[in-house]
């Protein structure tokens, strides 16, 4: 029986000890200085609008820990003697290991602002985040929030929420830009505007100001402008965690560098979720990937490795989903916010101009390599399988109804898609799907 | 806008003082004209000595205690000089009150009710349809709600809590003392039936009716981007004004008998009793067509509907239980226990209430076609014998029962003394006495006292009091969850027999406990969609909201093939999946 230790209890960490456990009968130990049991990282933001308390937040009742003798430490690793295979804590002590599994997860990023160690000025990633950020906004008139991406926009949601106006300065042309198509981004700026946010595109920030005692009081843009405010959100993006690894015989770039297996350069040292990067990446994929999916799926697959079964991770396509306000975003296969040569793609938008689909093809073969969808549920199954078997444009805007995933009797877009599709690429007609006699009379 | 949100508030505040001080208003008096004209001959002999006669009392509190005394007194000697027949059964504490209350209220019927629900109703709207702008665009919006006093068991929701328990023990146990409320829907009651005069059950009705549909409005305005939510709540709004309040009302203006069309065994528990089963088949084609109706809805009706659509055809677009529910409860919907150990409470108690609906009909059914059923049993087996069991559940299952740290002994005792709690509350010490009788050492186990019993412990108290009374406490399906045998027969058929279920897309679940948190029957959705796997409860209802608070689009009501319903755990996005 083998000792296996898991520094970090996030999603990767957990859904590693929660397979071990099911493989094997090691003994497992997961350490966390951030909570004393796991919960979810991505419901941060609704603790804090008051759609729960963070007790909602733990996807295990506390005694499942026990009942699988998965052991978990509350304590901060302030670094490993990987020599000796030891853990060692920041209030002393130590833990032996026979197998140690790296689960660090991100850091939020800051770009050397003048000013960005200022009280009220903070990143959103960890529960201590979320603390903090309920203490810097007690009673402010206004806040900034720095970079359009998903915490971004999530913290404008947590701000408005509490009634706090909202400067939010972005970067690029608009929204996600990095990451979105400008279609897509556009109607999400529509739809942030729509909830009163102060949006300010292709602004970038210079300094953040002293108020004389340590606390922002406002912050100077590369325009020149100054807005006054008491919280500055800087959410630049994030990247991962690796001090534990710095100095020390297991390699680091960005990330904590990563065979297929999972492993590190270091024998039975391993890394997953945000803080791994891989040595070398599938085609359709990115070296590091800070989200939820990838730490889960990393988290099944180390399992597999340390119990005595060699596996490769071998992720499916991407795929990823979010919501901004309320608009909620999937996304399926591959879409890029800038179309390659060989590629087109057919956009649809509706009327409403808060939901559409933009799906993604070669232009020579017709075939689908990707979709975003906006306000319209699709589902992962069909997706999947289409992309994987190579699918065409026509073949998948004749059976996109396969794919809706909305509840019932919501109002369905596949005709409209369909006859616009039908006029845009006359040459390779398809029938347009009928509604139902329901439909037809609910609608 | 917000100026109209506050006028509304205060306008509903006011006719909500106004209801609640109109308990207390008026003054009392009995005179011989009423009390000749409602007392029976035999009885008037034998009350008229106990009674003030042309006295005024200020207090209706003070009125009603003192007819009751005279009643009980009377009662209480018959039954210890063992005079059967002089015990008096009529309820002429209500009827006497009712006809001796005069005062402002009993002046202005018509003034009171405009006061208190025709501006309360416009109150609540003003407060209500303002959030379509203010609240912003249409989508999930439960900013604040475990901020809120009201709705996380704050002051807020133990104050309305204990009102709404305080009602319920009025309504069911006590009605004399809110003739006042009853008398104000009068005129409401004159307008359905001009020849029949407003009681106990009919202010009920109203007040259910009247929070159905003003919280329908809410319930519109906050998920009006959802049409599967938009389109139920306009189903049950329709059921509970049109089938459970408006049509019986029509049906006993028309000297038929007094029916709800959706309601059926055995929610509906008196049905098969021997005055209901008379009344309808001897109320010609009408009465036995509704008799037909009532046996057919839950032989047929319910499996079959059940099948293609799963229980929440009848739970949450029909039933006027969860009409309340759906509507009125929807601000406590997070309230309800998620946990495992709530789980099995749940399943031990609504089972263990199906059972007993269903062995308290047969025993009911077989005193109307046979003979009287009737068995006496020494008091302490009675008590032990529970007991016996609980201990015996608590040593089997302890392990089933984590969060208990106790150790077999430990589990034993609690079993034993819990049980035995349980059994003692039908002693003759308790209140229950009056609804067991207990005759010398032994129990008097008959057909008509266990219907009696049911009705009390299971009709009145479960679903009145604890399920609606504990919404601000517990959650708005306290009832539909523990206690509701027909919920537990549907869920039956749902369980192992249905084409409904909620499925999870793919691997697209983040595990953030919107889905868990917002359901109202406890279920732990999460639990399924992180797994990637259908959820197929028993006691799911169908509401749709985890589907409609999922951040990720990962949650859907779907009826589809049976096949493969069942299906393995599979969150997808890893091809080498090895478990």
């Amino acid at each position: 029986m083998q000792h296996i230790v898991i520094i970090g209890n996030g999603i990767a960490g957990i859904t590693a000890a929660r397979n071990i456990r099911k493989l094997s009968d090691d003994s497992i130990t997961v350490i966390s200085g951030e909570t004393d049991y796991f919960f979810s990282r991505t419901a941060l933001m609704y603790i804090y609008m008051g759609h729960m308390e963070y007790r909602h937040t733990k996807p295990y009742e506390d005694w499942f820990w026990e009942k699988n003798r998965i052991e978990l430490k509350r304590a901060w690793v302030s670094s490993v003697d990987f020599d000796f295979k030891k853990v060692i804590f920041s209030k002393g002590g130590d833990l032996a290991y026979d197998k140690l599994i790296l689960a660090t997860g991100s850091q939020s990023n800051k770009f050397g602002w003048p000013g960005q160690s200022l009280n009220g000025v903070q990143g959103l990633y960890s529960y201590q985040d979320l603390e903090l950020m309920e203490k810097n906004t007690r009673n402010i008139s206004r806040a900034v929030i720095v970079g359009g991406g998903l915490i971004g926009i999530e913290m404008a949601e947590m701000l408005h929420s509490r009634n706090i106006p909202v400067t939010y300065l972005i970067r690029e042309k608009c929204f996600w830009g990095g990451i979105l198509p400008v279609e897509e981004a556009k109607l999400i700026d529509r739809h942030i505007l729509e909830h009163h946010i102060d949006l300010r595109v292709e602004v970038e920030l210079k300094e953040i100001i002293d108020d004389g005692n340590g606390r922002v009081k406002a912050i100077k843009t590369k325009n020149g402008d100054t807005i006054e405010c008491q919280f500055v959100g800087l959410t630049v993006g994030v990247h991962p965690n690796v001090d534990l690894v710095k100095d020390s015989p297991v390699e680091s770039d960005r990330g904590i560098l990563v065979n297929e297996y999972l492993q590190t350069n270091y024998p039975d040292v391993y890394a997953i979720g945000d803080c791994a990067q891989m040595r070398n990446h599938l085609p359709h994929r990115r070296a590091i990937e800070a989200v939820w999916y990838v730490g889960r799926m990393m988290g099944e697959t180390v399992a597999g490795t340390i119990t005595g079964t060699q596996t490769k991770y071998q992720p499916g396509i991407w795929f990823n989903s979010a919501k901004f306000f309320d608009i909620e975003y999937q996304t399926y296969g591959t879409v890029p916010n800038q179309l390659r040569d060989n590629e087109n793609h057919f956009y649809w938008e509706c009327e409403d101009k808060k939901k559409c689909i933009k799906i993604v093809f070669n232009k020579e073969t017709n075939i689908v390599s990707g979709i975003n969808l906006f306000g319209i549920r699709n589902r992962h199954e069909v997706w999947s399988k289409w992309l994987g078997e190579g699918k065409t444009l026509d073949y998948v805007v004749k059976n996109l109804e396969t794919a809706n995933f909305d509840p019932e009797f919501f109002k369905r877009y596949e005709s409209d898609i369909q006859a616009q599709y039908n006029q845009q690429f006359p040459d390779k007609p398809i029938s347009i799907r009928k509604k139902g006699f329901l439909e037809k009379l609910l609608t | 806008m917000k100026a109209i949100r506050f006028t509304g508030l205060i306008l509903f505040l006011f006719s909500l003082s106004l209801f609640l001080a109109s308990f207390f208003m008026g003054s009392y008096t009995l005179t011989h004209e009423i009390f000749s004209s409602i007392v029976k001959p035999e009885h008037q002999e034998m009350l008229r000595n106990s009674y003030e006669f042309d006295r005024p009392y200020a207090s209706g509190i003070t009125f009603v205690n003192h007819l009751k005394k005279g009643i009980d007194e009377i009662n209480v000697t018959a039954r210890a000089e063992q005079r059967w027949g002089d015990i008096i059964y009529d309820d002429y504490v209500s009827t006497l009150t009712r006809a001796s209350a005069t005062g402002a209220v009993t002046e202005n019927e018509l003034l009171f009710f405009m006061l208190i629900y025709v501006v309360g109703t416009m109150g609540a709207l003003m407060f209500i349809l303002p959030q379509a702008k203010l609240a912003g665009p249409p989508g999930i919006r439960h900013n604040h709600i475990f901020h809120n006093a009201l709705n996380n068991r704050g002051w807020l929701g133990m104050l309305s809590g204990t009102l709404l328990v305080v009602f319920y023990i009025l309504l069911y146990f006590f009605p004399a003392y809110i003739t006042n409320w009853i008398i104000i829907v009068n005129p409401v009651q004159k307008l359905l039936n001009p020849s029949a005069s407003s009681g106990q059950w009919f202010l009920y009705g109203f007040l259910y009716t009247f929070a159905v549909i003003v919280m329908g409005f809410r319930m519109l305005v906050k998920y009006r981007h959802s049409r599967y939510q938009v389109f139920r709540t306009i189903s049950v709004m329709f059921f509970q004004l049109a089938f459970a309040f408006v049509i019986p009302e029509l049906l006993v203006r028309l000297n038929q008998p007094y029916f709800d069309f959706k309601n059926m065994w055995p929610l509906d528990y008196d049905f098969f009793d021997a005055w209901h089963i008379n009344m309808l088949t001897q109320s010609g084609g009408l009465g036995i067509f509704m008799f037909a109706w009532g046996i057919t809805l839950f032989v047929i009706g319910v499996p079959v509907f059940v099948y293609f659509f799963g229980k929440r055809w009848y739970c949450s677009w029909v039933c006027g239980c969860g009409g309340l529910a759906e509507t009125a409860g929807d601000p406590f919907r997070q309230l309800s226990d998620k946990s495992t150990e709530a789980w099995q409470i749940e399943r031990l108690l609504i089972h263990g209430v199906l059972v007993f609906g269903v062995i308290m009909t047969i025993l009911v059914l077989y005193n109307f076609f046979g003979e009287d059923f009737y068995f006496a049993v020494n008091k302490w087996t009675v008590l032990a014998f529970p007991a016996i069991i609980g201990a015996g559940l608590f040593f089997f299952h302890r392990k089933k029962f984590p969060y208990m740290k106790g150790g077999k002994v430990r589990n034993v005792i609690v079993g034993i003394v819990g049980f035995f709690t349980l059994g003692a509350a039908f002693s003759e010490v308790s209140v229950f006495a009056k609804y067991m009788p207990v005759d010398g050492n032994n129990f008097n186990f008959s057909s008509g006292n266990i219907r009696t019993m049911y009705g009390f412990m299971i009709g009145s108290m479960f679903s009145g009091v604890i399920g609606t009374g504990f919404y601000p406490f517990m959650g708005n399906r306290v009832w539909c969850r523990f206690g509701c045998p027909l919920a537990a027969y549907l869920g039956l058929v749902q369980r192992f027999k249905s084409k409904f279920r909620i499925t999870t897309n793919g691997g697209q679940c983040i595990s953030c406990g919107n889905c868990s948190t917002y359901c109202e029957m406890g279920i732990d959705v999460r639990a399924y969609a992180q797994r990637g796997q259908n959820i197929i409860r028993s006691s799911c209802v169908g509401c749709g909201v985890c589907s409609a608070v999922c951040p990720r689009g990962v949650l859907n009501l779907e009826n589809q093939n049976e096949y493969g319903r069942f299906n393995q755990p599979i969150s997808l996005g890893n091809v080498n999946k090895i478990i």
